[in-house]
């Protein structure tokens, strides 16, 4: 799913309902993390859930695996991911994050007022991107 | 006409549904008369206390001093000196971790137990710390109950301290705080209630249970937040040194050296919150006017029927099982995390609280992330337990 298409589809809901199914569905589709990765350095601790982070870079393309244990954390992992897929470091240690998920009526997600780690994983996506530019 | 109109914000929505609130373990709301006190305060009687040359002084030091006379009574103290104004259960707690440091030796055990919330165990880890003492925790059964054969092995001759929850925020279990003091006593150690959880839910008499000292916070009872109550025998209060040092507190001072005031000014240092003292003046008040006896057989009533309401959920687990049980009620669904309920709920107007609740060594004994935790208050009704079921039943269909 191109983000062009989750901004569409994230149109048509009408109700909280559908979208936190939806969003829940995305992260149940998410490849994740296998466990034996799931160890301290990749970890962000949320005050309540927790996230994990990997990254590899391969024929110079950069990619990010994220999990998390709380269902809706690992949705909105997997939004995170649909913004940032098939873009340059360069691309993702500028994109606004945050303005995407004011689009999709998501921000308070990211606020400093949710303990779910999420802030702190698109801080560290950032910090990666950032180390790969040149 | 219920004591519902009382709280103004009960009657706004959450997420455009009428609010359901549940986290009362978290703070309580608070009634009109509260917020009243606060506003005439600030409105009619503002100036700084304990120095009355003009009538505003002296009118704001006569509502602090009233509130801690309405505290005495509440608590049960003998005397009304034995009442120190804090910022809250926590500061409470930390300030006799501080103020006992010279009485603690090296290899002494300070007991806690597994129920702690982390304010209860932090202030005696920096003790520990300071002095080379230990910590000791007191184990629970599987009901999430003290195990009360534990406390017996734990508290020793080598006891300094004993620090215990009258009520566990996580669970509710209700300990019996009484006889473990008094085991603590026999081997002449301090003891110290952390009673954040009990008010409005408990019985508070410090002389029946003869603890040293009893702390708690106001906002967890109808008053503002940044205020609460640290109780201590007189006699020991006055034993021991000053904690924070500045204006209020003390008696001569030169540039080289000091002497202090008795308690409570010894441990009141600087300006108090004092539109606090005066919104918990107003608590205490409005709650000798409420009918308690038959609000809290309520309250008990719709615990219950929580209670049995969620255990008809399929998946669904409580966790903590106390054979006494304050208006707590922790849980879990299965095969998801506390926060994705916590959310889901909260998308439906329904304020609960998710996750460790300040509780990391209770979960991880208990082998969990977290829980769920919806917390009763006098103000909640059938209404709101329909609406908690109907929630949880909901968010289960998207797990």
């Amino acid at each position: 799913m191109t983000l062009e298409e989750l901004v569409d589809t994230f149109r048509f809901f009408d109700d909280w309902e559908d979208k936190y199914r939806f969003i829940i569905d995305l992260g149940k589709g998410l490849a994740g993390i296998p466990d034996s990765d799931k160890i301290e350095t990749n970890l962000i601790r949320g005050c309540q859930s927790q996230v994990w982070l990997t990254h590899k870079t391969q024929d110079e393309q950069l990619t990010f695996a994220l999990d998390s244990d709380a269902h809706i954390v690992r949705g909105l992992s997997a939004v995170v991911l649909i913004a940032i897929q098939q873009r340059q470091a360069e691309e993702i240690a500028a994109l606004d994050i945050e303005a995407i998920f004011a689009e999709l009526d998501l921000l308070a997600h990211l606020s400093v007022t949710r303990g779910n780690g999420l802030r702190a994983m698109v801080a560290r996506i950032k910090a990666v991107a950032n180390s790969q530019t040149h | 006409m219920t004591i519902r109109d009382d709280f103004p914000i009960l009657q706004r929505s959450s997420r455009g549904k009428p609010l359901v609130y549940l986290d009362n373990g978290a703070t309580t709301q608070k009634p009109r008369s509260v917020i009243g006190a606060v506003e005439n305060y600030y409105r009619n009687h503002n100036a700084n206390v304990h120095r009355a040359a003009h009538e505003l002084a002296e009118e704001a030091t006569a509502l602090l001093e009233a509130c801690r006379s309405k505290a005495k009574t509440f608590v049960n103290a003998a005397q009304r000196e034995e009442i120190i104004f804090t910022r809250g259960t926590t500061e409470g707690i930390n300030l006799i971790a501080q103020v006992i440091s010279s009485r603690i030796k090296p290899g002494q055990d300070i007991v806690i137990s597994q129920l702690e919330h982390h304010s209860n165990i932090v202030p005696w880890q920096l003790l520990a710390q300071r002095t080379g003492a230990n910590i000791k925790a007191i184990d629970i059964t599987e009901t999430g109950d003290l195990d009360l054969n534990d406390a017996a092995s734990v508290i020793t001759d080598n006891t300094a301290v004993l620090a215990i929850s009258h009520i566990s925020n996580g669970l509710g279990s209700v300990n019996p705080v009484a006889n473990l003091i008094a085991q603590a006593k026999q081997v002449g150690a301090l003891t110290l209630v952390d009673g954040a959880q009990a008010v409005l839910h408990a019985d508070i008499d410090v002389q029946a249970l003869d603890c040293d000292f009893y702390v708690f916070s106001a906002h967890k009872m109808f008053a503002p937040t940044g205020i609460g109550i640290l109780y201590g025998r007189l006699e020991l209060l006055n034993a021991l040194p000053p904690w924070q040092g500045g204006g209020e507190m003390i008696d001569q001072v030169s540039i080289d050296t000091s002497t202090y005031q008795q308690a409570p000014c010894r441990f009141e240092a600087g300006t108090p919150n004092i539109a606090g003292c005066v919104g918990l003046g107003a608590a205490f008040d409005y709650i000798d006017n409420l009918p308690m006896q038959a609000l809290i057989e309520q309250e008990e009533k719709l615990v219950a029927k929580a209670l049995c309401g969620l255990r008809q959920i399929p998946g669904l687990q409580i966790i903590g099982e106390p054979e006494n049980r304050a208006s707590v009620i922790s849980f879990l669904l299965e095969g998801s995390h506390p926060n994705d309920v916590g959310t889901l709920l909260d998308q439906q107007g329904i304020a609960v609280r998710a996750g460790h609740h300040c509780n990391m060594p209770l979960m991880k004994r208990l082998g969990i992330a977290g829980t769920v935790r919806a917390s009763f208050s006098l103000y909640n009704n059938e209404d709101d337990v329909t609406a908690l079921l109907n929630g949880v039943e909901k968010a289960a269909t998207f797990l």
